[in-house]
């Protein structure tokens, strides 16, 4: 038995009966890091010694019979989550030298449960980009073709889940950062409701669409990880006070009554690889065959959720990102002598490429004279693809899409050509536009054998509909227990 | 051109940002291209459609104003580029 290759459940179980340490699948994870880091890249620090500690602590507290679902479970977190006295870089220069003297409240709801944080994974830079390609700091190789991109902007913490570098790992999601690079891995990934999860402490690219969620590798440890991290925190103000059911108990077999919802305008998309098509095709036949109901619904405005969405998020990056100035923490160029010349030179050094490019592109957006038919105007598409949904969510419980239009393409394909890159979000963007919840789970795999995801989204809070029927399509599959040969 | 060099560099300075004079002509020619797309906007009618800043109904958070501990000074200060006597050191701001 290979102990990295364990699932959150099985492990769980294995310790709980004592079969095994969790001193040994820490020490069998980090073995696995160190064989495989070189050629996947997914983690910007491994904390090797602090996590043995907590290892050590865990095996601790569950022979005293403290044991919680996550006890001495060995986790990855996408580097841009504040870790008390751990580097937290974003994968930017401008907080390379970063050390958080905090948790943020999943990191500290983690540990609160005795879990093994073993590294920080790697991402695009401030979590804009769709490939890890825009990362500072170093390239994160896909698992299944390392002449691929994993995916974005948590393609760290989804390559480290697809090559059992951890047994689970958190991302963060802002236009689909952690259901495109599930996809093009091969592991599961959510994005849970807005508000659903606390963002303390999470680095804020664009407040109203981050959400911070759970890319495992089964639908069974996606609820287990989401009992853990949602929940109503007061440091978040948009945080919602809602009663989070326990979704394990979503966990059944059984789809009689549920409708999923196919929107007419996705199947003639641009773009759309043959391959995912036929795959989520199938997906839809086999839900349909485990007893769900079947609708078309429709979604006139999806098509303008790219333009509203490449308004929206620079908008409010430029706003956040204003902060990195060099003065409290972070990057300082210590050669300008004038406040002026040292906010600029700190920044521009500091932000890699695509994080000026959008910088600019959303203070263009905000500037006097461009606001109005900007900023103004694509928040008033966001109301109408907000509109469309509720109208689809009234014949059917879930919607059913690809994740993706294409498998993961080729490192560098894209790096010199934002308007493709931003396109490929197409399917993702309006789940984070109107704050619904959305799951990637395995569906298939290319010509190639590469990984394909398939989406479904359901109505605000309703996670545990995602969590129903991605596990019934799960349990009449097998996508999910195939495994990259590195 | 949708926007041009001299609009990119007035936007950067706006955001603090010294633009390297390599990048300009690609950041205009990639963000010009990226604002045509953005134009398809201008065909939806969105005539007396009330903006969303914000996806879930949410009106504004308050809580009890309860003294609570918060960063020792020492904690505060530990990122800071430069410090100094429990401060943050920055260059000069006003030149006599």
């Amino acid at each position: 038995m290979n102990l990295h290759e364990l699932t959150i459940k099985k492990a769980h179980t294995l310790l709980k009966e004592k079969e095994i340490s969790s001193r040994e699948l820490t020490r069998a994870v980090l073995d696995r890091i160190d064989a495989v880091e070189e050629k996947v890249g997914a983690y910007i620090s491994v904390a090797g010694e602090t996590a043995m500690a907590q290892a050590k602590a865990a095996d601790k507290a569950i022979s005293k019979g403290n044991m919680l679902p996550l006890t001495g479970i060995p986790m990855a977190i996408k580097d841009l989550m504040c870790t008390k006295g751990l580097r937290t870089t974003c994968a930017s220069r401008i907080l390379e030298n970063f050390v958080p003297p905090y948790d943020a409240t999943v990191v500290k709801k983690l540990k609160t449960q005795g879990a093994v944080i073993v590294g920080k994974a790697n991402m695009d830079e401030f979590a804009m980009g769709s490939s890890n390609e825009h990362s500072a700091i170093k390239l994160t190789h896909n698992p299944w073709d390392l002449t691929r991109i994993p995916g974005g902007s948590s393609g760290g913490s989804a390559a480290a889940v697809a090559a059992d570098m951890c047994i689970g790992s958190l991302g963060s999601d802002t236009g689909g950062s952690i259901r495109q690079p599930a996809s093009h891995c091969g592991v599961v990934g959510m994005k849970p409701t807005y508000g659903r999860v606390s963002r303390f402490g999470l680095v804020a690219f664009a407040s109203s669409l981050d959400q911070i969620g759970p890319l495992t590798k089964d639908v069974t440890d996606c609820a287990m990880v989401m009992n853990v991290i949602s929940g109503y925190d007061s440091a978040d103000s948009t945080s919602v006070p809602e009663d989070v059911p326990n979704y394990t108990s979503f966990l059944e077999d059984d789809l009689r009554g549920m409708v999923i919802g196919i929107p007419k305008q996705y199947s003639s998309a641009k773009g759309l690889d043959p391959d995912v098509s036929e795959a989520v095709k199938n997906a839809v036949e086999k839900i349909q065959g485990l007893g769900a109901g079947c609708v078309e619904v429709s979604l006139p405005h999806t098509e303008h959720a790219v333009a509203a969405y490449y308004v929206i998020a620079p908008s409010e990056a430029s706003s956040n990102l204003a902060r990195y100035d060099g003065v409290k923490y972070g990057y300082r160029d210590k050669n300008k002598k004038s406040l002026m010349e040292m906010y600029k030179s700190t920044r521009s050094r500091g932000f890699g490429p695509e994080v000026q490019r959008r910088i600019i592109l959303g203070t263009y957006s905000l500037s006097a004279g461009y606001y109005d038919a900007y900023y103004g105007k694509a928040s008033q598409v966001r109301t109408l693809i907000i509109e469309d949904f509720k109208k689809a969510f009234e014949s059917c419980d879930v919607i059913l899409s690809p994740v993706a239009p294409t498998p993961a393409f080729k490192i560098g394909e894209m790096v010199d050509d934002p308007l493709t890159m931003y396109l490929s979000d197409i399917f993702t963007l309006s789940a984070n536009l109107a704050g619904i919840p959305g799951i990637s789970v395995p569906c298939g795999f290319s010509s190639k054998g590469l990984p394909i995801g398939l989406q479904i989204m359901a109505k605000h809070f309703d996670e545990g509909k995602l969590i129903k029927v991605a596990y019934n399509f799960e349990q009449s599959t097998d996508f999910h227990r195939k495994k990259p040969d590195l | 051109m949708k926007i041009t060099k001299q609009e990119v560099l007035h936007v950067a300075n706006l955001a603090r940002l010294d633009v390297d004079k390599v990048l300009i002509d690609k950041f205009a020619g990639q963000i010009g291209t990226i604002l045509e797309y953005v134009d398809t906007l201008e065909s939806v009618d969105t005539l007396g459609v009330t903006p969303t800043s914000h996806a879930i109904f949410l009106t504004n958070a308050f809580r009890e104003d309860i003294e609570k501990q918060s960063f020792d000074c020492d904690s505060a200060l530990s990122n800071a580029p430069e410090k100094e006597d429990g401060n943050f050191i920055v260059p000069k701001v006003i030149n006599s």
